[in-house]
């Protein structure tokens, strides 16, 4: 088990990282390369940024494919489903990532 | 057509001759010789001449992209980068097929401007995402999509304000001479 927490808690490549766009191809220059920088960023990434992917479903892959959390894909799948937006959806993200890494990283040590 | 200081520069028949290609690179020497009024062997001489220095550097087709039945999208990138990583970036973006031009341009920071072409705008995002956004010393992207083109064409020798005072180092192997 230790070693699946591990490998959900991993930092990753450049070429594997979440790269935050607020539309089709702009780049807002913030980058999230584990799961902890992910957290982190959600909290001052450009709102639209979070509402771009999540509606899209990049979180959700990226959480899938290559932090290969399913749990946690899944409780953002169900974030999707509420069509909220602005600061809200930034605290409630927020929270769904942050009790997720608290479990991980409490669990891991 | 004249070497002075291992430069060349092109005299008025040069022009003309270039003039006369980019209106259409399949005529012969005698065509263009005959319109120009001097020898095919004339004509042959100063083609082969900038074509050794790199004036004329290749000849190819201008094709109607929309005619030829691909529905592409075409997207004009701006990269903001880091001065230091600068070169490697536009190096790494001429590599890429889907990248057509690359330029650099210096304001209140280093930008890289780029023109792409995808076959939809998932397509584009996911090449910036996946290969342009990843690259070392990219700070941010804007990029926008062109909606309608008004007019796409190469540069014409003829239209130059100047009348072209073109000079071109020649190259180290032609040391100064001449045909």
């Amino acid at each position: 088990m230790k070693e699946t927490y591990s490998k959900i808690l991993k930092t990753l490549s450049r070429e594997k990282a979440f790269y935050f766009f607020t539309s089709i191809g702009n780049y807002t220059g913030e980058s999230a390369a584990s799961l902890k920088e992910f957290m982190e960023k959600i909290n001052h990434v450009n709102v639209k940024s979070l509402e771009f992917h999540l509606y899209r479903g990049d979180f959700e892959k990226w959480i899938t494919e290559v932090l290969e959390d399913k749990r946690l894909a899944e409780d953002i799948s169900k974030l999707q489903k509420t069509n909220l937006s602005g600061d809200q959806l930034r605290n409630q993200l927020q929270a769904i990532v942050s009790r997720r890494y608290q479990q991980l990283a409490s669990s891991y040590s | 057509m004249k070497f002075k200081n291992n430069t060349l520069s092109l005299d008025a028949t040069d022009i003309k001759i270039l003039e006369a290609l980019q209106e259409d690179a399949t005529q012969t020497y005698t065509a263009i010789g005959k319109s120009l009024g001097v020898a095919h062997s004339t004509v042959y001489d100063r083609i082969k001449t900038m074509e050794r220095h790199g004036i004329i550097k290749k000849y190819t087709a201008l094709i109607d992209a929309e005619k030829a039945g691909t529905k592409n999208i075409t997207a004009i990138m701006t990269i903001y980068t880091d001065p230091k990583e600068s070169e490697k970036v536009a190096g790494k973006l001429c590599n890429a097929p889907e990248v057509l031009e690359v330029y650099t341009s210096l304001s209140e920071e280093l930008q890289i401007i780029a023109k792409v072409v995808a076959e939809n705008q998932e397509s584009l995002h996911m090449f910036i995402a996946n290969s342009v956004a990843p690259l070392p010393g990219v700070l941010r992207i804007r990029t926008s999509i062109v909606t309608k083109k008004f007019k796409e064409t190469q540069f014409l020798i003829g239209n130059d304000p100047k009348k072209l005072t073109f000079i071109r180092e020649t190259h180290n192997k032609i040391g100064g001479g001449q045909p």
